[in-house]
């Protein structure tokens, strides 16, 4: 056996501690989404400490990005139909600092509301032109920038005349295990919000509030595209202001 | 130097609430989007103390979940991981993610190999274990567990995460081991289901 597989005894592990952050996110059983009844954890979650499986995490680099994964509206021999939009913003962690070259992955519905997915029985018409999957990295400052087209509501069946807000899918990865996220972005001002359990199964309205867009005028690409501004905030590392102080000692 | 001073300027900091989790939803497959080709395989097939750890991901009353999401992350077989946090070095070149649609059955597999044990900053080791994140339509946030093996029991044995849980419920962290390598079924809710933790 390697003895550096465990370290020599006088080096003593330091190892980072991110944030508990639950007030943050949805009971897992929320009665009102139905899929939950059989699906969610019953049981109370057991405290997993934060050692070396936990503050590590995959580090997924450029090579998971293809030349058009950045830009949905392209990735086609013709352009899909439904308005363009740039999505764009930053990811940062809960003591205010960007994750640079983090993998951002999203995913939507067409701007009919219908999903290319073969489980998706919604009858409206697929787009031969629009997959509706993305990917790309954060530049060093976290920033991450989307071109696609504005996807539609849909209906869902969970109750009577269920109707999703229209959303995007993201799944952010951060730099650690503790950090992994998956969201659905909104947009402003949806007369469908006051009937969605998902997005109300968050039930803080301040942090329901962190999961909508805002229209971002300067971003907009005049004669093209209109442009919204999403941040995403993941755990950061409960900083105590002494320890920022050292980081700025070196 | 002065602490005090230096203390009230990172005070000012702004320090952002977190954005919540939301479900993945029911299509998250679609062409392009989260599995990837080369996902389950963490290793080429003949590699040198390469696994299967395979499983199916089950619901309240044991009806397979179909539309799931499995990720695992784990240490090389040196205990070693390729990452910039890992105070130890990033001596390795083992991915370590690997990423798995559930199955028709909510079935699930990865090539892989089995992590060695793990120090903590206590001084004290955590046998060989792979986390799991777990994530489907129906989980309004990823699920985590840990996956133990059956082949450690002195390992095992002085884990600290597996002494804290309920012994009753124990052995729903413990693959079970089959001829070319290991089984680990996840259960949502129900009886026997799995030991969740919260990170």
């Amino acid at each position: 056996m390697p003895t550096d597989s465990i370290g020599k005894p006088a080096d003593r592990l330091i190892l980072p501690e991110y944030e508990r952050d639950d007030a943050s996110h949805p009971a897992l059983d929320t009665e009102e989404y139905h899929s939950t009844s059989l699906r969610s954890p019953r049981r109370p979650l057991q405290l997993l400490p934060q050692n070396l499986t936990e503050i590590t995490g995959p580090v997924l680099g450029h090579e998971r990005v293809g030349d058009t994964d950045h830009d949905l509206t392209v990735q086609h021999a013709g352009e899909p139909l439904g308005e363009r939009i740039v999505v764009s913003g930053q990811v940062l962690d809960s003591d205010g600092k960007p994750v640079p070259h983090t993998l951002v992955e999203v995913w939507q519905a067409n701007a009919a509301g219908r999903y290319r997915h073969a489980g998706d029985r919604h009858p409206a018409p697929l787009d031969p032109n629009f997959s509706g999957a993305g990917r790309c990295m954060t530049d060093e400052n976290g920033h991450y920038r989307f071109m696609t087209i504005k996807p539609g509501a849909y209906p869902w069946r969970n109750h009577d005349n269920a109707w999703r807000p229209a959303h995007i899918h993201f799944s952010l990865f951060g730099r650690a295990f503790t950090q992994r996220l998956i969201t659905q972005m909104y947009f402003p001002g949806d007369p469908l919000f006051y009937q969605d359990p998902i997005f109300q199964s968050v039930r803080d309205p301040k942090a329901r509030e962190r999961m909508i867009c805002e229209f971002d005028l300067d971003s907009t690409i005049p004669e093209w595209a209109l442009s919204y501004h999403f941040d995403i905030v993941l755990r950061g590392r409960h900083a105590t202001p002494f320890e920022e102080d050292e980081d700025d000692e070196d | 130097m002065d602490h005090s001073n230096r203390r009230s300027e990172a005070a000012s900091v702004v320090h952002p609430a977190t954005t919540p989790s939301q479900t993945v939803g029911p299509f998250f497959a679609l062409p392009g989007a989260l599995p990837w080709p080369d996902g389950p395989e963490l290793l080429p097939a003949g590699s040198p103390g390469a696994t299967l750890l395979r499983g199916r991901l089950l619901d309240g009353i044991g009806d397979p979940v179909p539309d799931g999401l499995i990720e695992i992350w784990q240490a090389d077989e040196r205990g070693r991981f390729a990452h910039p946090d890992d105070p130890r070095g990033t001596s390795t070149d083992f991915p370590g993610f690997g990423r798995c649609a559930t199955g028709p059955d909510g079935e699930f597999w990865f090539r892989t190999v089995k992590p060695a044990s793990l120090p903590t900053p206590d001084g004290s080791e955590e046998a060989p274990h792979v986390n799991v994140t777990v994530l489907a339509r129906g989980l309004l946030a990823r699920v985590v567990t840990r996956i133990y093996f059956p082949d450690e029991p002195t390992a095992n044995a002085a884990d600290p995460v597996l002494s804290a849980v309920d012994p009753a419920r124990r052995d729903t962290l413990v693959a079970t081991a089959e001829a070319d390598g290991y089984r680990f079924d996840i259960r949502l809710q129900g009886d026997d289901e799995t030991i969740f933790f919260a990170v």
